[in-house]
This record gives C-alpha cells, structure tokens and sequence, in this order.
C-alpha cells in the first residue's frame, strides 16, 4: 500500500498522555537501576553465574533470531504480522520428533550424531516450508488486496487451526525429545566452562543467520525478494514474478523456523503442540525490537532479547526482593514488547518501513 | 477442478486421523443404521463432487462428469487411508489412528474390495454433489434443510430427549428415539420431511403472509415475544445443564459486547481483552470472598459498581500507552499487556495479596432479597439482565455521536481526526467502555464459580471472544448474540467436540474471512462495504444494503 502520510505536526502544547508515558518510562527506569543496584549490592551471583546467564541468553537469543527472520522477511514484503508463524516453528520441530525417535532407538543417533542432527534439521525445514507455503495459499494470498485486519485475523485462525490439528494428530502431551551423548557436559572455551548444547545451538544458528544473509544479498533471487520488499510493483514491471516471490519468502521464513525448532528442541529436550506460541511472540518482539524488515536487525534484536531475558530476572528483580524473579521472565520480555511498540516502534537498527507505518 | 478430490482427499485423511471421524462415529444419526462419522465422511465427498462440477466448465455432462471424478478421486484417497491403515502400524504417529476408525473407513470389507467399494461409492457421491451443483436452487434447498434437520437431531438427541422428558410427551420420545439410544429412521425422516417441506413452502408461505397483511412491524414484535418467552423458559425446560451452557453464552455475549465496542465499531484490535474479564472477576472476588484472600466481605450487587469501574478505569490506562499504535502492532501491543497482567497474577511475587495459581476461594453466591441466586438456573436469569442491560447500552453507544467517531476511526483515523474528532478521548472511550463492559462478565463468572484464578485467564478467551464477534458479524449486537450462541453453545452441548471445539474455532476464522466476511448477521454498513467491489456500479452496493437490511 502506497500511503503517503504527511508527518502530522506535534501539537506543543503538554497533554496528559505525553505526561502519562513520561511518568511510564520514568517507571522502568527508576524499577530497573533500584533493581540492578539492589542486585550488585547483595552479590548474590558469582561472575560464572553471571556469565552462564549470558551464555544462555545468546543461545535463546539464536533461536528467537531465526524465527524473527520469517516474521521479519514476510512484515518487509507484505507488511503484515505471519501470526501463525510460531506454528510453523512447532510444526517442524514436532514432525521431526518422529524421525528422531526411532534414529535414537536404533542407536543411529548416537553413531552419527552430526549426520542425524542434519537429517533432523533438514526433515523439520521441509514440513515447516510447507505448512508455511500452506498457510500462505489459503489464508493470505486469496485475502491479498483485502482491509489490513483480515488477514491478521486469518492468521489467529490459522495458528489456532495448526495448533489443535497437531494436537489433534499427535495427542496433547510433551513428547521427550532423544538426548545426543556428545553434546552432554561441557567445553572448555578459554578457560570457561559452556554447555555443549549451547555451544552448538550458537555456533548452528550462526551458521544460519549467515548463510541466509549471504542469500538475500548476493543471489539474484535474494535481489529480487529486496526489490519486491522495495516496492512491489515496480519490481513486477522490471519482470519480477511477485506472487513467486512472495512464496519463496515465506518458504525461507518456513525452513529457517524449521531449523530453530530443532535447536529449541535440543536445549529444551521436549515438543509440545503448544510450544510455539511463546517463542513466536518473542521472535517477534526481536524483529520488532531490530527494527522489522531488516534482517540483521533480527539477529541483533534475537540475541539482545535472548540475553535480557535470561540475566533480567536475576539483575533487576533480585534486588528488589521479589519472590520467585524466574517466573517474571516473561513479563520481561513483553515488557520489553510494549515498550518498543510504544516508543520506538522503529526499533534499534531504525527501519524506515515501519517509521511510516507507527 | 481435477485437484478438488485431491484436496478433499486430504481432508478425510486429515478429519480421520484427528479422531473427528472416530468421535462422530460414537453417535447415531439413525440408530443401529447411520453414525454421525458416516455422515461426515460421505459430506466430504459429497463436497467434492460438488466442488469439483462448480469449478468445471462447459456442458451439464462434463459438469456431472468432473463431479463424479471429483467423487472417485476422494472414495480413492479414502480407500488408500483405510487400506494403509491395516497394513502398517500408523498408531505409533497418530494417536487416533484406531482398529474402529479403519474398520468404519473399510466399511468391514476386506482391502482390495474395500479399495473397490470405496472408489465407487465415491463415484457415486460425487454424482449426487454434482447434481446438487447443477439442479437449480429452489430443489436444492429444501433438500439440504431437510438433510439438515435430520442429522441434528441425531447431533442433539440429548437436548431435545431434555425437553421431551415429561410424561405427557412420552409418546413422541418413543416415537422419535429408540429406547436409551438414537433416533428412530421414521423419526428422522419425518423430521427431514417436515423441514424440507417447510424450506420448499417459505417463499410461498412469507408471499401469503404478506398478502394477509401481516405487516413487517407485526411480525418483528412477533418474534421479539417469541424471543423473549424461549429465553424465560428454555432453563426451566432443559434444566440446570442448558441453564449452565446458557449462562456461559451469557458471559461471553457480555464480552463480546465489549469487545465488539473496540474492534467491530472503534477498529482497535485488541488481542489483551481476558485482561479486563479478570479484572471484574478479582475485583468481585477479593470484595466479596469471606475466605483468606478477601479484603472486604461486601455483598455481590455492591462490589459489581465497583468492579466496572475498576475494569473501566484498567482500560483507560493501559489505552493510554497504545494510543499512538495502529493495526497489528496494536494486537501484538495488547496481547502484550494481556499476558502480562496474566503472569503477574500467577506469580508468586503477588500471592499474598491474589492468591497466585491458587486463586481467590470462597466467594459466596448473590442473595436478592433474602434469596440466594445458587444454582445456574439462577445465575441465568442474572446473566440474561445484565447482557440485556449492556446489549441496549451498546446499541445506544452504537446510534450516538460517539458511535459515529468510532466507526470514522475505524475507517480512517487520519480523515477522522481532520474531521474534528478528538482521537485520545473517542478511543480512551472505547477501551474504557469495553473494558467496563467485560467486567461486569467478570464479576458474574467469579460468582457463579465461586472462585477464580488466572488459569481462567487465558490468551484463548481472548481469541474466543474475538472469533465470536466476526462469526456473528463485526459491529452488529445480534451477531454478537449468534456468534457467542454457535461457538459457545454449541460445543458445549456437543460433547464429543469439546477436544476439537478450538480447531474448529481456528477453521471458522480463517473460512469466514475468505467466504463471508461480513460475519453470520452483518451490521449493516459492513455488509455494504465488503460487497460494495463485487456490484458493478457505485450505487448499487446501497441497494443491496438495503435490500438485504430487512
């Protein structure tokens, strides 16, 4: 959609709402510094501690980061939230479990650990493609043209309809994912001791993130998804196959949630038909936070949520002597939601798209 | 159209081995003869001939031809299923993949002939949906309500065995159902006739009336009276059971309400919404409970005052900080506040004061009048004041000034704030009202369960009360009413759906965007704006709103 809004000027004069938001932000701050002072000052944590929180943090921050880059690839070229995104995570990670069960039965899995976690990889890329495409042909592209909260709403339908069929199909409790004998224990990395499965969480979606980025910037059907993300009819008039396009977008989205529902599967050792959700909003609060439409911004934004999400709990809230800090993890992390949609909607990398839109 | 079996086939592949089928088959449409799995499985064909000859082109014969392929193609996938399903164990994967459910898809057969059976009664069904695609409207309908009618009654032996348990009524029950079973295939066909006969004389039947000069007016207070007397009677008909269902419509009639303030008028999409329920719901609960965690031991009918204002005064605030925020960033800003309020009621950060997962106990029932509102039947016809009470306020919301801003929001904030529409106080308004309108569902539900926590709280309710509204219609109060009455309802009094109530709820969202926007009972100017591209001109989208507002 081509709107051209004008920058309405800022009314002067200090109304109530400006007041009220100031006196939210000055809130947060004033509950975050007490906190972390509070926390330095009771020195509760080691510096491991500290540190293994922020391991932890990056290897989460991996994850959400390559699921923001469906939700952040798909808001550049058709500039609406994929809602059922965190389904198309779980559907990959959840199929996969069947093939991982009987590879760990046989023993396969521990002969050829680097080959089975590949398989794996790979099995849940392709379902999560494909019910990614699926969700794509029946509940937006009939819906392209329509008022912008339709498809939003088909997308609540569609991530509802994927998460009871699963539940439908594979019944409604955890199914415990197979463990790999080599990523047990630690590694010494220079002399600080990191959990093995975090190490490869890390150094996989690295891996990743990069060859993904090598693609939408150096190939030429990477310089057509930038095109079409551009302007989209433009890019049909240069020749550029835009319902195509938009397919492979959301396939890549797909394939790149499929591969982080393996990993998440690796550090968490379950699936569930509902293990989607949280992780889907919090990807998105990382394509939010990169500022959404921009790539790299989705992996900064993943790992800063990651890390403070996982060191937030102990750094703001211990000191402030509140009961049980590890249960609040999430309100930190939809606070961090709120308030980036509220004050910087933009976010950290400062996209244009969305400075428009907000 | 050569993909339409296909695709069909893929969702008897997909209804089968999600246990729909299985579930469907415990009930009989016609007892000893037909299941309500049956049903299903032979619609879906039958939908598949019919798509497969609409999407074909050309003469009647290619038509019927395409039909019948259609058909065969999904009989096809169906035999293959039934037939893979005895060969490999495919219960290891899908949990329903049971013995009964490949003995009904194999209809006792042995696997070539069941293939065989399978493809040629889909061949056949194929050619009774494609002949349905064809044969004119008015030979169809009738059909189809017949149809209709007769499995419902299947579907809803146990409500109508609620209302024939009087004695006096003891001859039709015996008549309709078989003893401690289903329906009787006399009864079931009489039904089918009636109701087919009653579509078949409908146009024939409004002609006459009009003729008569029962006008219009006459025959909307009519039904208004009708309405009103079922609603009075229907608990004291079908007891404390339809009593609780009906409460529970209630509720999320009142959510609805609100809900619709926001989305359906204001166009403020608010995925957060649970967040107020709960609000009205501890309010009344920390008021009134003369357990540990109550901080007052008011009555029920004072703390409700103050639980709408709270609820209202909670919408106000966290409106305020998404005010700049638009379309789905809204949503997810919501969502965001929703599930926040949520974690921080479960914490144990706040259980001294809410309780944390163990909720607020112990809050007793209203008494009016030295009478105590104990059982659903009670809470019921609570439930039906308070909804009418804000149904006439929504509607006078609606026809106001303020309603007015609302929908010019909805339309265009921009264009409505050039108009002069003060946009932080219009929408302050809606969050507010909603909010307020939600709370007073709250209250309501803590007392009727005398206890609430926040697992009552989910983002699903959310979501619920959101499908509900555009279901019955965004912006219209009836639709509302509808939409709260079929997904609500409804899956409570079919049991067997209880497991899949939400995959349906996810398929009906998706389906009623693509295939009626405008919900089940649109509001009027929704109506004309979803339909206003399809007619040619400019001036006949009015015409039809018209046409079609009667």
């Amino acid at each position: 959609m081509a709107t051209a809004t004008l920058q309405r000027p800022r009314a002067p004069r200090w109304s109530f709402v400006d007041a009220f938001l100031w006196a939210f932000r000055l809130v947060v701050v004033v509950v975050v510094a007490w906190g972390t002072v509070g926390t330095l000052r009771l020195g509760r944590y080691t510096g491991e501690q500290w540190l293994d929180f922020f391991v932890f943090g990056l290897a989460q921050g991996g994850i959400y980061a390559l699921i923001a880059l469906g939700y952040t690839m798909v808001y550049g070229i058709l500039r609406m939230i994929n809602f059922a995104h965190g389904e198309v995570f779980m559907s990959g990670a959840y199929t996969a479990y069947f093939v991982a069960a009987p590879l760990a039965t046989s023993g396969f899995l521990n002969r050829h650990p680097l080959l089975s976690l590949s398989l794996l990889v790979a099995v849940a890329a392709v379902v999560s493609l494909s019910v990614a495409v699926l969700v794509e042909r029946v509940a937006y592209r009939p819906l392209r043209r329509a008022p912008r909260l339709v498809p939003l709403i088909t997308a609540i339908g569609a991530s509802f309809f994927l998460q009871y069929a699963f539940r439908g199909l594979f019944g409604s409790g955890f199914k415990a994912y197979p463990e790999f004998e080599l990523f047990k224990g630690q590694w010494e990395v220079f002399g600080v001791g990191i959990l093995r499965t975090q190490a490869v969480v890390l150094a996989s979606a690295a891996v990743l993130m990069f060859a993904l980025y090598q693609f939408v910037m150096r190939t030429k059907v990477g310089k057509a998804m930038r095109a079409v993300s551009e302007d989209k009819d433009a890019a049909a008039l240069m020749g550029i196959d835009v319902d195509r396009i938009i397919v492979l977008t959301f396939a890549i989205g797909g394939a790149a949630a499929g591969a982080a529902g393996i990993l998440y599967a690796l550090v968490f050792k379950q699936v569930h038909f509902f293990m989607g959700f949280v992780p889907g909003i919090k990807a998105f609060t990382s394509a939010v936070l990169g500022g959404i439409g921009n790539i790299p911004g989705a992996m900064l934004g993943g790992l800063f949520l990651g890390v403070v999400e996982s060191v937030g709990p102990a750094l703001f809230l211990d000191g402030l002597g509140i009961v049980a800090p590890y249960q609040l993890k999430d309100v930190i992390a939809f606070t961090m939601l709120v308030m980036v949609l509220i004050f910087r909607p933009q976010g950290i990398l400062g996209e244009r798209l969305a400075a428009k839109r907000a | 159209m050569w993909r339409a079996g296909l695709v069909f086939g893929a969702l008897i592949w997909f209804v089968s081995l999600a246990g729909l089928v299985e579930a469907l088959h415990a009930r009989w449409v016609v007892d000893g003869v037909v299941s309500a799995g049956q049903v299903l499985l032979w619609g879906v064909v039958v939908a598949s001939g019919w798509v497969g000859a609409r999407r074909a082109p050309g003469a009647l014969v290619s038509r019927l031809g395409w039909g019948l392929f259609s058909g065969a193609t999904a009989g096809f996938c169906l035999g293959l299923l039934a037939w893979l399903g005895g060969q490999v164990d495919l219960r290891s994967v899908f949990i329903n993949a049971s013995p009964v459910l490949f003995q009904l898809l194999s209809a006792g057969l042995q696997p070539p002939q069941a293939w065989l059976a399978a493809v040629l009664a889909g061949s056949v069904l194929g050619l009774v949906g494609a002949a349905g695609a064809v044969a004119p409207k008015g030979l169809v309908r009738p059909l189809l309500a017949g149809l209709g009618a007769g499995v419902s009654l299947g579907m809803f032996q146990e409500l109508v065995l609620l209302v024939l348990q009087p004695e006096g009524l003891a001859a039709v029950r015996e008549w309709l159902f078989v003893a401690s079973g289903g329906p009787t295939a006399h009864g079931v066909g009489a039904v089918a006739l009636a109701s087919a006969a009653a579509a078949a004389l409908r146009p024939a039947l409004s002609a006459g009336g009009r003729t008569v000069g029962l006008s219009f007016r006459a025959g909307r207070v009519l039904w208004i009276v009708v309405g009103i007397a079922l609603l009075a009677l229907l608990p004291v008909a079908g007891g404390p059971f339809v009593a609780q269902v009906l409460v529970l419509v209630g509720l999320y009639t009142l959510m609805g309400l609100g809900l619709n303030l926001e989305v359906g008028l204001a166009g403020l999409l608010d995925l957060g919404f649970v967040a107020f329920f709960a609000i009205g719901a501890y309010t009344v609960g920390l008021l009134t409970s003369v357990g540990q965690h109550g901080i007052a031991h008011w009555s029920f009918w004072a703390a409700v005052p103050v639980a709408v204002l709270v609820s209202l005064v909670a919408g106000v605030i966290l409106g305020i900080p998404v005010l700049g925020i638009r379309g789905d960033y809204l949503a997810i800003a919501t969502l965001g506040f929703g599930e926040i309020v949520r974690l921080l009621v479960l914490s144990d950060a706040l259980r001294p004061w809410l309780g944390g997962s163990q909720g607020v106990l112990s809050i007793p029932k209203p008494v009016l009048g030295g009478w105590e509102l104990s059982g659903p039947q009670h809470l019921y016809y609570l439930t039906v004041v308070a909804s009418a009470v804000v149904a006439y306020v929504a509607w006078r919301l609606q026809e106001s000034r303020l309603g007015r801003a609302w929908m010019a929001i909805r339309e265009d904030e921009d264009v409505a704030e050039a108009l002069g529409i003060n946009l932080v106080s219009v929408k302050l308004l809606a969050y507010g009202l909603g909010a307020a309108f939600a709370g007073v569902g709250g209250a309501i539900f803590a007392v009727m369960v005398g206890s609430v926590f926040p697992h009552s709280f989910q983002l699903l309710i959310s979501i619920q009360v959101l499908a509900l509204i555009i279901v019955g219609g965004m912006g219209s109060i009836p639709g509302v009413v509808v939409g709260s009455a079929v997904l609500i309802g409804l899956p409570e009094l079919l049991r067997e759906f209880g497991e899949f109530r939400f995959l349906v709820y996810g398929a009906a969202l998706v389906a009623m965007m693509l295939l009626r926007p405008e919900g089940l009972l649109p509001a009027a100017a929704q109506r004309r704006e979803l339909h206003a591209e399809e007619s040619g001109s400019a001036l006949q989208p009015w015409a039809v709103g018209a046409g079609g507002g009667a």
